[in-house]
C-alpha cells in the first residue's frame, strides 16, 4: 500500500559515513536581553542545541525541529555510538529516514527554562539583586512565542533566513503553528503533528494537577529547593504518573496493562502496587523524578497553558492565521484524547478559509498521544512524502512566497558567541552546565517495555 | 470509473483559475490535473489512508476526512467548484451531501454509475444484478449503497432546488448527450442553487 514510500532501504538505512553516531552537543550565548510576553526579559542566556547533516551552499535546507514537554535539543543519533543515548525523535531523523539528514540540515534547540542545558531555573540569576542565587522560582514565565523568539535568533546567528520547514508534535507543535504566525516567510513548511490551538479546560486541569503536586512536595520550597540540596521528587512522581495516564489511550493501557496483578494471589493491600498499571506509573514517575526539574515541569506546562495565538483576535482562528502563508501539513491520531483530532481540524479549517495549503493525515493509530513519538508506518509515510516534496522543490517554494522575506529583527544577533559544548564558557558554579550534562537529556531506554521508549510528550 | 479519459472530460467543466473542493478525491489524479492544466487550486478530501498519501506525494492539498461526518469545516459559497465524482453512491447521505455542495460551492460536479445503462437493464431484465465494468460488484460485495440512474438524479435535483447547467453521459470516454440513460454507463452533472 506504501510501496513507494516503504523501499527496503527506508525500512532499514544502510551504515551511512554521515550516521548520526557521534552527536555533539552546541552551546550559543546570546547578551542581547531577550524581551519576553509576561512583560519581563531574560538577560544574558544561552541556548543550547544539536545540528544534524550538512547546511547547503544557498542555507535553504534547514529544518527546525521543536520539542514537547520533557525533551530536549538531543532530538536524533547517539553520543559516541552508546544505543542508550538515542535521541527522542531518532525514528525520524537521520541518514534515509523520513526527515533524511543527508538532504537536511537539522536544528533541535533546547528551550530557555528547560533543565538540559539551555539557560533555565537551575542557573544562578543574573540580576545583581539575586546575589547569585539560582533563579528558581524566579526564573520568568515563557511561553511558547517566547521559546519561538528564541530559536529565531539563534537561526539567525547560523545565517539562516528561511527554513524550509518547522516541524514539531505536541506542544512541539504548537511552536511550528506559533512560527508560521510570527516569522511567516521565514519557513516554507509547518508540520504540527498532535496539536491543538490552544489547551481545553481539561487539559489545563490535568497540568493544574501535576503542578499542584509539585508545588505541595514539601522538598519544593517554593521553588526554591536547590539551596536546600534536596528535590521534590515526591511531587515530580505524581505529576508524571498524571502525564503518562493522559498519553495512552484506553485500548492501549488495557492490551498492555489490563487487569493483570504483580503476583498471582492478591495481597489485600492499600499501599502496595497490586495491578501491574500501578508497577508502571510508579516506574515512570521514579525515573522522571531522577533527572526532570520541578520548576521546569512547572514552566513547561505553563507555557502549554497560556498558548493561545487567537486570543489577540477575539478568539477567532480563521483571523489569527491571516498573516500565515507557508504550507502546512498537520498530523493527528484518532485515539489521541489530549490533543484529539477534532482540535487539528480546527487548524484546518482556519488554514481552509485563508485558502492556504495544506495536508491533513488522521492516521488510526491504537497508541493515543504517544502516537507522535512512534513510527506507525502510515504516519512516518506521509512524513517521508512531505519531507520528499520539500527537498524537491528546492528553494523554488521560497519564490513562491506571497510576501517579501523578513528583514531580520536588528536585536537578533547581537551579542552572539557560538561554542562547542566543551569549549562552552559557563560560570563555575553552573554545574549543570559541563559537557557531560548537556548530554543528560533523556533518551531512549532500550530495556525499558515497548510503552515505556517515548521521552518526549505533551 | 476515474478512467483518466473521464476525468479529463470532466475537468473541462471547470473553469481556468477555479477555487475547487473535491470531495472523495481519491488519489488527487483530478485535482492534480486541474492544477496543472487549468491553473486551479483548492483541496481533496478523501478518508484512505494509502490514497491521502498518494495526494501528498502528488503535492495535492488533501484533508483525511469522513464525508459522513458533514462538511462543517468549509463556510457557504466558498469554492467556485464542488466536485463528487464516483462518490456519491458510496454515501449513506447522499441528499444531504448533495445539499452541501450546492451550499459550499457556487457550481458543483456529481458523476456516479449510471444503473439505466442498457447493459444493467438486460442483467436485471434477466433477473439478474448486473455486474459491468462500471459496477463490477456482486450485489452483496458492493461499496454502492445507492444505486441510481440518469434520469433519477434529474428528479432529486429538481426536488432539491438544483438548477442544472449541463448534463451528459459518458461512455467509454466518449461524452453522450443522446439517450444517456440509455446510452452512458456514467452520468454526469454540473448544478447550481436556482
Amino acid at each position: 500500500m506504501f510501496a513507494t514510500d516503504m523501499s527496503p532501504s527506508a525500512a532499514s538505512p544502510p551504515r551511512s559515513a554521515h550516521a548520526l553516531d557521534d552527536v555533539q552537543p552546541k552551546s550559543m550565548h546570546f547578551g542581547e536581553p531577550l524581551p519576553l510576553t509576561s512583560g519581563s526579559r531574560l538577560a544574558d542566556y544561552a541556548l543550547v542545541y544539536e545540528t544534524y547533516g550538512t547546511l547547503a551552499p544557498d542555507r535553504s535546507n534547514a529544518v527546525l525541529v521543536c520539542h514537547a514537554l520533557n525533551a530536549g535539543h538531543h532530538a536524533a543519533g547517539t553520543y559516541g555510538g552508546d544505543p542508550t543515548t538515542q535521541g527522542w525523535w531518532d525514528n525520524l531523523i537521520g541518514p534515509g529516514k523520513p526527515l533524511d539528514t543527508e538532504r537536511f540540515f537539522v536544528i533541535s534547540i533546547n528551550n530557555p527554562g528547560s533543565c538540559f542545558g539551555s539557560t533555565g531555573p537551575m542557573h544562578p540569576n543574573p540580576d545583581p539583586a539575586a546575589h547569585g542565587r539560582r533563579y528558581g522560582a524566579d526564573f520568568p514565565v515563557v511561553t511558547v512565542e517566547d521559546w519561538v523568539d528564541a530559536q529565531a535568533r539563534l537561526i539567525d546567528a547560523l545565517g539562516i533566513t528561511q527554513l524550509a520547514a518547522v516541524i514539531g508534535g505536541s506542544l512541539g507543535g504548537m511552536q511550528a503553528l506559533s512560527w508560521a504566525l510570527r516569522y511567516p516567510t521565514r519557513l516554507r513548511h509547518c508540520i504540527a503533528v498532535a496539536t491543538a490551538p490552544n489547551l481545553s479546560a481539561q487539559n489545563i486541569a490535568f497540568n493544574e494537577v501535576a503542578r499542584r503536586a509539585i508545588i505541595t512536595d514539601p522538598d519544593f520550597h517554593g521553588g526554591h529547593f536547590y539551596e536546600h540540596d534536596v528535590v521534590p521528587r515526591r511531587g515530580l512522581r505524581v505529576a508524571r504518573m498524571i502525564g503518562h495516564i493522559t498519553y495512552l489511550s484506553d485500548d492501549a493501557m488495557e492490551t498492555k496493562f489490563g487487569r493483570y496483578t504483580q503476583e498471582a494471589a492478591l495481597g489485600y493491600s492499600t499501599q502496595n502496587i497490586e495491578f501491574r498499571i500501578e508497577g508502571y506509573l510508579r516506574h515512570q514517575g521514579d525515573k522522571f523524578s531522577e533527572y526532570f526539574d520541578a520548576n521546569t515541569y512547572l514552566l513547561i506546562t505553563r507555557a502549554l497553558d497560556y498558548f493561545d495565538p487567537a486570543r489577540a483576535h477575539g478568539g477567532d482562528l480563521t483571523a489569527t492565521f491571516a498573516t500565515a502563508c507557508c504550507r502546512f501539513l498537520l498530523v493527528s491520531f484518532t485515539t489521541d484524547w489530549r490533543f484529539a483530532p477534532a482540535r487539528s481540524r480546527e487548524i484546518v479549517k482556519a488554514l481552509v478559509d485563508n485558502r492556504l495549503d495544506l495536508g491533513y493525515a488522521e492516521i488510526a493509530a491504537p497508541h493515543g498521544h504517544d502516537a507522535f513519538l512512534l513510527d506507525d508506518p502510515r504516519y512516518h509515510a506521509v512524513l517521508r512524502a512531505r519531507f520528499n516534496a520539500i527537498a524537491r522543490e528546492g528553494t523554488a517554494g521560497a519564490l513562491g512566497l506571497a510576501r517579501p522575506l523578513a528583514i531580520v529583527p536588528a536585536t537578533a544577533a547581537v551579542g552572539v558567541a557560538e561554542t562547542s559544548a566543551d569549549g562552552f564558557g559557563a560560570p563555575a558554579t553552573d554545574r549543570a552546565r559541563s559537557p557531560a550534562d548537556l548530554r543528560r537529556t533523556p533518551s531512549a531506554d532500550p530495556a525499558a517495555t515497548e510503552l515505556d521508549s517515548p521521552v518526549s510528550r505533551t | 470509473m476515474s478512467d483518466r479519459k473521464d476525468i479529463e472530460l470532466i475537468a473541462e467543466l471547470v473553469p481556468p483559475g477555479a477555487r475547487v473542493l473535491d470531495l472523495g478525491c481519491g488519489r488527487g489524479e483530478l485535482l492534480a490535473l486541474l492544477r496543472d492544466r487549468r491553473g486551479c487550486s483548492g483541496y481533496g478530501i478523501e478518508i484512505d489512508d494509502a490514497n491521502v498519501l498518494a495526494c501528498e506525494q502528488r503535492g495535492v492539498n488533501v484533508i483525511q476526512l469522513n464525508l459522513e461526518e458533514g462538511l462543517a469545516l468549509f463556510e457557504d459559497q466558498s469554492f467556485d467548484v464542488v466536485l463528487q465524482l464516483d462518490t456519491l453512491q458510496h454515501l449513506r447521505n447522499t441528499e444531504t451531501m448533495l445539499r452541501e455542495t450546492a451550499r459550499i460551492g457556487r457550481t458543483g460536479i456529481v458523476s456516479f454509475p449510471n444503473f439505466a445503462h442498457w447493459p444493467n437493464r438486460l442483467h436485471v431484465a434477466a433477473g439478474r444484478m448486473p455486474v459491468t465494468r462500471v459496477l463490477p460488484y456482486q450485489w452483496y460485495d458492493t461499496p454502492n449503497i445507492r444505486v441510481g440512474t440518469y434520469a433519477d438524479f434529474e428528479v432529486l435535483a429538481r426536488k432539491d432546488g438544483l438548477h442544472i447547467l449541463d448534463s451528459f453521459g459518458i461512455q467509454e470516454g466518449r461524452v453522450v448527450r443522446r439517450w444517456p440513460n440509455l446510452l452512458a454507463s456514467v452520468a454526469v452533472f454540473k448544478f447550481e442553487r436556482s
